[in-house]
């Protein structure tokens, strides 16, 4: 799993630590921390649904930052529960471009066994570097 | 904690202005030695950060439930001298603008409740709901959301879900003037429209509760706020503007950081503590969106209380009057409003941001209903699940804190290491063993929750009455939980 929860470094709120080879999979695996805390088994949702993203930002951190907001969004407004099904981010001039589409299905509390919600991002300690071997994120989740 | 923190008395502890380069003014921090010691460390940290907002006045201060959160530490107050450049920081506030408490008191008694228990907690679980998605019973249009959001608690009271009484037992009266619904985004209407009503999840509780007779602290003024009969049963609930004060506190921080620095040169040590001046375009708008997060608040916590009396009157067959289901008060602990306070004998008008705080208004505050004027503003905190809650008031000490006092126990574990010590069955079980019947809408979640996550809250309450800040009336003993 490309992702870890942090134990220390949030106390009501969930930390996590994810990471990839590129940009792309950082987003993606930064995207699954996130979906893990709202349920416990994301094999459990379904591919039904399909929605497109596309966002804009100057910096790499706050793209990341504005994507994760959209599965809390749509999380809230569509009860829905997506995830990465395909994605590509870009640097156009001197901003960088996100594409995606995301695959899901609505919250079946039957099926889907839900933990905490998450209620936003937080940019307190929030980090995305490139390493040696691709690339890191840390996020808090206000819970 | 740091060892250059320095005790003033035996409940405050400070931490002076050259403990960090910038900060305006010291900080400090509430709490018995052993509130302190169990404080985590990024506690003092993210305090000396707020002493650093343009504009703070006097102290950065922290509660004795504080604990490290994003930006502010939860516990938080810091109050910005308006006309001197303060500055507004949704960092300050938290993410769930006005998440707060509501407490209703009933006329039955331990044993009349104690045979209906089980089904009465389960009808509450179902009719009022909770957990990750949730939806209300509430079905309205975007377009009338939007006046929810500028009416508040009012707006409940139009459709019928509510007592003209409970308006005025809700600070603000329910509905904050200057909310402005123009300021709010349509992300913010989608993730909200169709949530009032529901609790949310995390910490948020609906809770059935009895008072003790030993529990009793200050027995005249006890009967003068609702408690008057022995083994007397409450209901106490903690939630919040649910996904829409989420969106709104987003969108203003993603505003903030683009104009911060390059418009208003003012630089912050955490981007989680992102602001503009309260008296800048920016600023305003935040102000007056934060509002409609406010109102929305007022009116989600009305029409789960009308839930709740619906409830009650279909388990013991009679109306909610006839069983006495009058409000105590309901107040907030994620906010910021503007108030007059005295700094060096002036009186100022300040913002104060509370994130995890709750206002405690002194005996004679003008903002208190009239029947709380003459005793001061009923403050209600909520324990862990496991343990207990409180109702204080508000005393003139208070001023020092800009009257403001804690919100709850506040946690001293992770969530993440919590779920991983315990089973959210296990520990069901355990609390049906001592006579607390829980629903929870999630394991995992119920787990995160247990009270051994948290500090004491007796210990918390009693740093709040030795510090003078507020002092506590009834202490009340769960027997029924929902959580989300």
């Amino acid at each position: 799993m490309p992702y870890e929860y942090l134990e220390e470094m949030a106390v009501a709120d969930i930390a996590f630590h994810a990471w990839g080879r590129d940009v792309e999979e950082v987003f993606t695996s930064s995207v699954e921390a996130t979906m893990n805390v709202m349920v416990e088994d994301l094999g459990s949702i379904r591919p039904v649904e399909m929605r497109e993203v596309h966002l804009e930002q100057e910096g790499l951190d706050l793209l990341l930052f504005e994507f994760l907001q959209e599965f809390i969004y749509y999380k809230d407004s569509e009860k829905l529960m997506m995830l990465v099904d395909k994605i590509s981010v870009i640097k156009n001039y001197d901003r960088f471009a996100l594409k995606a589409v995301l695959k899901g299905e609505r919250i079946d509390p039957q099926r889907h066994h839900t933990r905490a919600d998450v209620k936003a991002v937080t940019l307190h300690r929030f980090h995305l570097v490139e390493t040696d071997k691709g690339w890191d994120a840390m996020v808090i989740l206000d819970i | 904690m740091p060892k250059i923190l320095r005790r003033i008395s035996d409940t405050l502890w400070e931490l002076s202005q050259s403990y960090r380069e910038g900060m305006h003014v010291p900080a400090r921090i509430y709490g018995t030695e052993k509130l302190i010691r169990e404080m985590d460390d990024a506690v003092f940290e993210q305090i000396a950060n707020v002493a650093t907002l343009p504009g703070i006045v006097k102290h950065a201060l922290c509660m004795p439930d504080g604990h490290s959160g994003y930006g502010f530490p939860i516990g938080g107050v810091a109050a910005m001298d308006v006309q001197e450049g303060g500055v507004i920081s949704p960092g300050g506030i938290g993410f769930d603008i006005n998440c707060g408490m509501r407490l209703v008191v009933t006329n039955l008694s331990y044993q009349e409740v104690k045979p209906h228990l089980q089904t009465l907690v389960d009808r509450l679980f179902k009719r009022v709901p909770s957990g990750v998605g949730s939806t209300g019973f509430v079905n309205i249009s975007r377009r009338e959301f939007r006046k929810v959001v500028e009416e508040g608690s009012r707006w409940c009271l139009q459709q019928g879900y509510g007592w003209s009484e409970d308006l005025e037992l809700t600070e603000a009266c329910g509905r904050i003037e200057g909310a402005d619904s123009s300021l709010i985004s349509e992300k913010a209407i989608d993730r909200g429209f169709n949530q009032i009503g529901t609790l949310g999840s995390g910490n948020h509780y609906l809770e059935v509760q009895v008072v003790r007779r030993e529990n009793i602290m200050e027995e005249e003024t006890a009967r003068y706020l609702g408690i008057r009969i022995p083994d007397q049963v409450v209901v106490m609930f903690h939630c919040g503007s649910r996904g829409f004060g989420h969106q709104v506190a987003t969108d203003y921080l993603m505003v903030f950081l683009k104009v911060m620095e390059k418009k208003y040169g003012i630089r912050i040590i955490d981007r989680e503590l992102a602001c503009a001046p309260f008296n800048s375009p920016e600023g305003k708008d935040y102000f007056a969106a934060m509002k409609c997060a406010i109102n929305m608040s007022y009116a989600n916590r009305q029409v789960i209380l009308h839930r709740i009396r619906e409830v009650f009157a279909e388990i013991f067959g009679r109306s909610a009057e006839d069983l006495g289901m009058h409000m105590v008060y309901d107040v907030a602990h994620n906010t910021a409003r503007l108030e007059d306070h005295d700094v060096g004998g002036r009186k100022k008008n300040l913002l104060v941001h509370r994130k995890g705080a709750t206002r405690a208004f002194g005996p004679g505050a003008e903002e208190l209903p009239s029947r709380y004027r003459e005793i001061g503003q009923p403050v209600i905190i909520g324990g862990s699940m496991e343990t207990g809650s409180y109702l204080l008031l508000g005393v003139p000490g208070g001023a020092e804190t800009f009257y403001s006092t804690a919100h709850g126990s506040g946690r001293t574990m992770s969530r993440t290491r919590a779920r991983k010590l315990w089973s959210g069955k296990t520990i069901q079980h355990e609390m049906e063993e001592r006579g607390i019947y829980v629903r929870s809408a999630s394991w995992k979640g119920l787990a995160e929750e247990a009270g051994a996550a948290y500090k004491n809250i007796d210990e918390v309450i009693r740093a709040t009455a030795l510090a003078g800040i507020s002092k506590p009336v009834v202490r009340f003993t769960p027997i029924g939980n929902i959580r989300g």
